[in-house]
């Protein structure tokens, strides 16, 4: 049952149409001015990193993908749908676009299995055994099929982040925000939610992260975005991005994370 | 002519209490739909409903439930709209449960983490399904001990009822005065009947409370 968004998408598939793009999107908080200007593309199957120093507005902007945000001027498309048109919009697009949070925010008072299967059974009408088939899918592709009775809170944080990824991919979207999804999590608890996000990213899912994590953005991401004071600074292939990058900013967040660039000159 | 207060006097307040609970629960139920619209409208994102609301609140909390009880009252009658006691005691203590309780659950709303509301906002869960399905069954663990409480107070102020001529456990108090002249004996029973009353659901919301506040800390 393809929505509205999925039969836009399949007949514009001829690889032209963007996933997302922004057109000089400007976000205020009162008077500060949190996204300056931001335009970005970003195509089907595309994974992107965003990265940046605290403040500079890289979860603002994913935030306003769908729609957690308000955007003062500018526009979003996702899959050509203009998210500013108006409220029905914002539904067919929230639809389409899961996210991965830094708390989790998992529903503590619901098992792991009602939390991944509330929203395919309220919002996309699917009946309850299908719905908890598909959840003990996604559960079983993070690797926690075994913890569908419990609660959040008998679970590790790593495995309460996978849960939380395996409830946005229950709605089966075709973007996945990721808002520092690794950022809350004990140290020992970050590679098995990046394998994750690893093994999403192979699948061919679109997906534009948050993260501070370099490694993973060096292994799966296909452009490193990076932001500083609500604006991006420079966009470029990870390879081209750690070992060449173009902006003085960007070299010094760089060298503060502690990464060593080849080719710097001052 | 003036009798001694013996055991039928007591019975008669006894048998009093039923109106007492019967005003209590009643409004406390009306007070309980209103509080939820209340509550609702106080955390929208209208601003107009917010603000009328808000007035609302304002109001019932400046103002003593005496005066409250007397506008509705007199203000019916004079309205052309001849309450007896009983709808006016009921009406008046409804509105203003519904104010204390709407003030105590936005309180309740708004301690959910803002997350929860953003992860089912971003799962497009619309207003309704993340009010019913995430928030409010939150909400409600955070509420019971405050509401319990305020059930406490709410059984005492109908003792305000018996001003307006309604014949609960303070009015039957007052005629059995009257024919005994034994103000101390008849007062003291009757505030005893209020604190077996009211003593037991303290307690509850005492209990309730360390309960939530144990689990939510897990």
């Amino acid at each position: 049952m393809p929505s509205d968004l999925q039969q836009e998408a399949a007949r514009k598939a001829q690889g032209a149409e963007a996933a997302v793009r922004m057109e000089g999107v400007e976000k205020y908080y009162d008077a500060f001015h949190a996204l300056k200007h931001i335009d970005l593309e970003v195509k089907s199957g595309e994974r992107i990193v965003i990265c940046g120093p605290s403040g500079s507005g890289k979860s603002t902007l994913i935030r306003c993908i769908n729609c957690l945000e308000e955007i003062q001027s500018g526009r979003i498309l996702v899959y050509g749908r203009d998210l500013t048109s108006g409220s029905s919009a914002v539904e067919a697009i929230r639809r389409e676009v899961g996210m991965v949070f830094q708390q989790f925010n998992l529903f503590p008072h619901m098992t792991v299995l009602e939390n991944c299967t509330l929203a395919p059974r309220r919002v996309r009408g699917v009946s309850r055994e299908e719905a908890e088939a598909a959840a003990r899918r996604y559960l079983e592709r993070v690797r926690i099929p075994e913890q569908a009775e419990k609660y959040p809170a008998q679970l590790s944080g790593g495995q309460q982040q996978r849960v939380a990824i395996a409830r946005a991919l229950c709605m089966k979207p075709r973007i996945m925000l990721f808002d520092e999804p690794t950022s809350a999590l004990d140290p020992e608890m970050v590679q098995e939610v990046l394998d994750t996000m690893i093994d999403l990213a192979e699948g061919g899912m679109t997906m534009l992260c948050v993260t501070h994590e370099m490694g993973f953005a060096r292994k799966v991401a296909d452009r490193v975005v990076f932001m500083d004071e609500g604006e991006i600074v420079e966009i470029a292939p990870p390879t081209e991005f750690f070992t060449r990058p173009q902006h003085k900013r960007t070299r010094k967040f760089l060298g503060q994370i502690g990464i060593q660039q080849q080719g710097f000159s001052e | 002519m003036i009798r001694p207060f013996g055991f039928n006097e007591f019975l008669f307040i006894l048998t009093a209490v039923q109106w007492t609970i019967a005003l209590s629960a009643i409004a406390f139920c009306g007070g309980g739909l209103g509080g939820l619209a209340i509550a609702l409208a106080r955390t929208s994102s209208l601003k107009l409903l917010r603000l009328v609301t808000t007035g609302y609140i304002r109001l019932f909390q400046g103002t003593p439930l005496l005066m409250q009880l007397f506008l509705v009252y007199f203000g019916a009658n004079i309205f052309g709209l001849p309450l007896n006691a009983w709808i006016a005691a009921l009406l008046a203590l409804s509105l203003h449960a519904s104010a204390f309780l709407g003030e105590i659950w936005r309180g309740c709303i708004q301690a959910v983490a803002p997350g929860q509301n953003e992860a089912a906002t971003a799962l497009a869960l619309n207003y309704r399904d993340r009010m019913r399905y995430v928030i409010l069954p939150q909400a409600a663990r955070i509420a019971v001990a405050p509401t319990v409480g305020f059930l406490v107070q709410l059984i005492k102020g109908t003792s305000l009822a018996s001003i307006i001529g309604f014949m609960e456990l303070t009015r039957s108090g007052q005629i059995i005065n009257n024919a005994t002249f034994e103000p101390f004996k008849v007062f003291g029973v009757v505030a005893l009947i209020y604190f077996s009353l009211c003593w037991p659901l303290s307690l509850l919301a005492r209990r309730l409370e360390r309960h939530f506040a144990r689990s939510t800390a897990k």
